[in-house]
């Protein structure tokens, strides 16, 4: 899997009140990749991930997956939303096979993967829950599950952990790191929170907001096997403050 | 056990409501203060039900209206679901429409019972028609509605799941909206009860609506009570045999 994202613009609006939301934004993502955009609201972060799923159209630029274009939405590209993202009327186990029959794969198939994907999100006792008897965590979890099991080559994740509080936050961080070693799956993760980009991906693109773009690129090379000691390592603490002083230090382009 | 906790039991009061009613009802009549042909008596309009039963009327005139009842609303209800959801989800068609219903569904449907009368004459068409006029725009925009509050996040899942058009109506939209289109269904259902009284009391040889007519040209009150009664009682059975089928289906939504 190769995803190449090169000179995206994005405007909404026409004519005079057309407003840029987007400008010259290019990254690119290969197969095991786990990558991140961070930013302030109104960085278009969001808008980056919307144009990549093909739920939106980039004004100029172009975003292709293994060298073709991307037109529209598609099973190839997972997504994983912040909030609203469960059937409410299917129970967990339903909601999982759900993107699976869409696809049209057999009953046996979905079945069996159905119960793989629960299991390897850790809710297989939860099979026959609505979502509403879900607590916020394991409803995103349940979500992811959905995303993997239809077999994306790449899983957007737009804030997936922005409605939970803290503590459950950090829980899912580390499921999630656990879930990308294991699995080796490629995802692309959009956040305000620095902690969780630096904690989770191995490349971070910051962004600025007004209009929309990168402008700085950090790899993120830390030992991650000790989460809960790597949020108070000196390296992460250190990388944290640098990014952190270089967010605060943004202005929307031109006005300074 | 708290005493006052029978306040809370909602049957109770509401049953409380109607007695009070009854009790109040059976003491004016008792005293003779009101002369019994403007208001008869609770047993009078018993004993008119009685009769009516005994002869068959009472049976023939409730499937008569009940089965007009349903079936203009059985057309409705068909009609609005597939077009509301297609007005709610694609905004050609919406732009197309909602200005025509807009304003069709001002014109009170009673008005349209000459023009009906004159194109399909005193049979049940016209009667089943007028219920279906009177009552599709309210559901086709009510469903409609309901459509465009269908969170975004929804639909875009099931797109990035792979999902395509039709089987996202049928799977994400018409799940998601089947409570609000059950309670539009339920509340409408009121109007489609109005339309056919109307209907019977200007043109019909039976149903509930004509039986109050005739009981008016006899100055039988009594049986104009019991006109009012049976069809209070048949819509609120419906009312809440709705409500039940919404407990029953739709319980992810309570």
């Amino acid at each position: 899997m190769h995803l190449q994202v090169s000179n995206v613009c994005k405007s909404f609006g026409r004519g005079s009140n057309a407003k840029l939301v987007l400008d010259q934004v290019s990254f690119s993502l290969e197969s095991g990749d786990f990558k991140a955009l961070v930013g302030s609201s109104g960085s278009g972060k969001s808008t980056v991930m919307r144009l990549i799923a093909g739920l939106d159209q980039p004004s100029s630029g172009v975003i292709s997956m293994d060298g073709q274009p991307v037109r529209g939405p598609g099973s190839d590209r997972g997504m994983v939303f912040q909030k609203y993202s469960l059937y409410p009327w299917l129970t967990a186990a339903e909601n999982v096979a759900f993107g699976m029959q869409l696809q049209g794969r057999s009953k046996q198939e979905v079945r069996e993967r159905t119960s793989y994907f629960l299991d390897v999100v850790g809710l297989a006792d939860s099979a026959r829950r609505m979502p509403r008897e879900l607590s916020g965590g394991m409803q995103q979890r349940v979500a992811i599950a959905r995303a993997l099991a239809a077999e994306p080559k790449l899983l957007l994740l737009d804030e997936p952990f922005g409605a939970l509080d803290i503590q459950i936050r950090e829980s899912m961080q580390e499921f999630l790191h656990e879930l990308w070693r294991q699995t080796g799956l490629t995802a692309l993760l959009i956040t305000h929170d620095l902690e969780e980009a630096l904690l989770l991906a191995s490349e971070v693109h910051i962004m600025a907001p007004s209009p929309g773009r990168i402008v700085r690129t950090v790899k993120v090379d830390l030992d991650r096997r000790d989460m809960a000691h790597l949020r108070v390592s000196q390296p992460f603490l250190e990388l944290r403050e640098d990014l952190a002083r270089s967010l605060r230090g943004l202005e929307p382009a031109g006005v300074r | 056990m708290d005493r006052r906790s029978w306040i809370n039991e909602p049957w109770l009061l509401g049953a409380a409501g109607v007695a009070v009613v009854l009790i109040l009802w059976s003491l004016i009549t008792s005293t003779g203060a009101v002369d019994k042909l403007f208001l008869p008596s609770p047993a009078a309009v018993l004993s008119a039900g009685q009769q009516q039963a005994q002869a068959g009327l009472l049976w023939r005139d409730f499937t008569a209206s009940v089965g007009r009842v349903f079936g203009g609303f059985a057309l409705s209800a068909a009609v609005a679901l597939p077009l509301g959801i297609a007005m709610g989800s694609n905004v050609v068609i919406c732009r197309l429409l909602e200005p025509l219903m807009g304003l069709i569904r001002y014109m009170p449907a009673p008005a349209f019972i000459p023009l009906l009368i004159i194109y399909f004459g005193l049979g049940e068409l016209p009667k089943v028609l007028l219920i279906f006029i009177g009552t599709v725009f309210f559901n086709t925009l009510m469903i409609m509605d309901a459509v465009k509050f269908v969170p975004r996040e929804l639909i875009e899942t099931a797109l990035t799941l792979g999902g395509r058009g039709l089987p996202i109506l049928t799977r994400v939209v018409t799940p998601y909206i089947a409570p609000q289109v059950l309670d539009a269904y339920r509340i409408n259902m009121a109007s489609a009860w109005n339309l056919v009284i109307v209907a019977e009391l200007v043109a019909a040889t039976e149903g509930l609506g004509k039986r109050i007519s005739l009981a008016q040209r006899f100055l039988r009150t009594d049986e104009i009570f019991l006109g009012l009664i049976v069809v209070g009682l048949i819509g609120l059975a419906i009312d809440l045999s709705f409500r039940l089928l919404m407990r029953r289906t739709c319980s992810w939504a309570n």
